[in-house]
């Protein structure tokens, strides 16, 4: 029974895989808003900080959990630079709905 | 502790950082009057860093505990990217001007632009590889939507800024997974955990696949380019300019490095990978811009299919492919330079325009710039003896050699499909009936530009072999 409780490197690893998926999609089917996908991409970075921690105890290594760190910190600084051009663009054109960014087809 | 070797080995981008601290300090100070000064002075940064990274050793030097790499090739190409990032900022300086962007912050955001690919090119480890495409990233998102004013712009900011963001999820998710199954993060570490296997594990063959997409995300290469025609169209043309060279030569290089260096001994694994990527890069550049009509559009994905031709080196993985791609992208940065400065000059009084059909008649209004631009797009389709043909030739010799034959057939083929759409642009020039002509006359530095650029591509054929012979040293420090 105990065994069967316990949780191991194979359960963190599916649990970032579920989260950077469900990130990813959120980016590609979500079609309201642009917040929702600095959500989603918040969501990758903390899927990939889990896969990193998970691995940093079990391999015993430390570099694992310093790697999550920088990621942590970058993470901070891109959702700013984000929100700061997500601000400036709603200026210019006063909606931030995703099917209304299409000035330019691509 | 990091000591004294530690920071030689690094000086320049300490240099560089350091400066961009200082011009900070003193456009703060100043306020946006003093942008010219500031330009300059980040010019001279440029310069002086350049200098640095040439009087640097040749031999290899690893520090910060095997973190960061100085050798032949990080010289090579950290030379390529000062002078694409200092011609970028002196093409600006007029641009800045005439359409409102007249403020402090873009020559501070270039030199940091500039010192986060530094870091790409030096990176020897994968932490290293994230923080350095973070800094050059971050920097880039800010200066596409930097003419805040204009919606074009900010939507290309914001467009660049979802995809990159995207990317860097992607590549960071293969790190992750990388360091989980080899147990290191520095390439040279990730190496010897390889050495000896025959079949690399299944998770590591799909962290790899992760970290190649993310990578190929940001050397713009199919399927990982969709977000390249629309920021190059939208970004004022100065910093489509940047955007075309310098984080293109980084990201090239750390791709590069990043494959052969680590997971030399699984090379047949991600050469598959490469060559899948390339042959779509360079088929998607052939035919997707022969329908464009802007020229910044063109451009955009006339890059693409560049980068496809460049990674033909990195599939031949050899020291002979990564001397073709160190060619190519010298080549490349003088030809998108120089055709670049022609476009910022195309302006008329109501501002500037991007149509190729403005360019009708102007062999007869401005000869020299239709012979500058003609030279630029012959160059670009690879016509001898132009320096084009040359950076085409190195790769496609590389591959040949490497046993890659479809490959180069496939290259050679896609050269010839693309040169329709240089032609095309020479053909409006020089037959169809001339339109308004543009302002003249051309600023000093853009004549000069295109003056040394045109040089550069005219004069190829005569340099040659002291040009191989750098490159194939920068070379041999990457494949030994």
């Amino acid at each position: 029974m105990i065994e069967f409780l316990q949780i191991g490197l194979g359960h963190y690893l599916t649990l970032a895989a579920v989260l950077f998926t469900i990130g990813v999609f959120g980016i590609f089917l979500n079609r309201k808003n642009v917040i929702i996908i600095l959500m989603s991409i918040e969501l990758m970075l903390l899927a990939v900080n889990i896969n990193l921690v998970a691995f940093s105890a079990y391999l015993h290594d430390l570099v694992g959990q310093i790697f999550a760190m920088f990621v942590l910190t970058v993470a901070a600084g891109e959702a700013a630079i984000g929100l700061a051009i997500l601000v400036v663009y709603f200026r210019n054109r006063g909606t931030i709905e995703v099917e209304d960014i299409n000035l330019m087809k691509g | 502790m990091a000591n004294a070797h530690d920071y030689a080995t690094a000086a320049p981008e300490i240099f560089l950082a350091i400066m961009a601290m200082v011009l900070l300090m003193l456009g703060v100070f100043r306020g946006n009057q003093s942008t010219r000064l500031l330009s300059w002075l980040a010019v001279a940064t440029f310069a002086v860093a350049l200098l640095m990274v040439l009087r640097a050793p040749m031999e290899s030097s690893v520090s910060f505990a095997g973190m960061y790499v100085a050798d032949s090739f990080t010289g090579f190409v950290k030379a390529m990217v000062l002078i694409a990032a200092a011609g970028g900022l002196i093409m600006s300086l007029g641009y800045i001007k005439e359409e409102g962007m007249n403020r402090f912050e873009y020559p501070v955001l270039f030199v940091l632009a500039t010192l986060g690919m530094m870091m790409m090119v030096s990176a020897n480890d994968l932490i290293a590889l994230y923080m350095g495409i973070e800094l050059q990233s971050l920097a880039l998102y800010v200066v596409a939507a930097f003419k805040r004013d204009s919606l074009r712009s900010t939507e290309a900011g914001l467009k660049y800024f979802v995809l990159g963001a995207l990317s860097s999820g992607m590549l960071l998710y293969g790190c992750s997974l990388i360091y989980g199954f080899t147990g290191a993060t520095g390439f040279d570490a990730i190496a010897s955990a390889m050495k000896g296997q025959e079949h690399a594990s299944i998770g590591l063959i799909v962290g790899i696949v992760f970290l190649c997409a993310g990578l190929a995300f940001k050397v713009s290469a199919v399927p990982f380019h969709m977000w390249t025609p629309d920021v190059y169209e939208g970004a004022p043309t100065p910093v489509t300019a940047f955007f075309a060279v310098a984080p293109k030569i980084a990201a090239l290089a750390l791709f590069m490095r990043a494959l052969i260096v680590p997971f030399v001994a699984i090379s047949a694994d991600w050469q598959q990978i490469i060559i899948v990527i390339s042959v779509a890069s360079m088929l998607l550049g052939a035919f997707a811009a022969i329908w464009q009509n802007n020229i910044k559009r063109l451009m955009g994905y006339s890059s693409i299919g560049h980068v496809g031709y460049a990674l033909i080196g990195l599939a031949a993985g050899s020291a002979e492919g990564v001397r073709g791609v160190l060619i190519y992208l010298a080549i490349y940065v003088a030809m998108n330079l120089g055709t670049f400065a022609c476009i910022l000059c195309m302006r008329r009084k109501t501002g500037m325009v991007e149509g190729i059909s403005d360019l009708a008649g102007l062999s007869k209004n401005n000869p020299m710039m239709a012979l500058a631009l003609a030279v630029f797009m012959f160059s670009m389709a690879g016509i001898p003896p132009l320096g084009g043909f040359f950076g085409k030739f190195y790769v496609f010799v590389a591959a040949v050699n490497a046993e890659l034959y479809a490959l180069a057939v496939i290259g050679v083929l896609a050269s010839v499909v693309g040169a329709f759409y240089y032609l095309r642009i020479i053909k409006v020039m020089y037959f169809d009936e001339p339109g308004e002509p543009f302002e003249a006359p051309m600023a000093m530095e853009m004549r000069a530009i295109i003056g040394l650029c045109g040089i550069f591509v005219v004069f190829f054929a005569f340099y040659t072999a002291p040009f191989v012979a750098s490159a194939q040293v920068a070379a041999s420090a990457l494949v030994p």
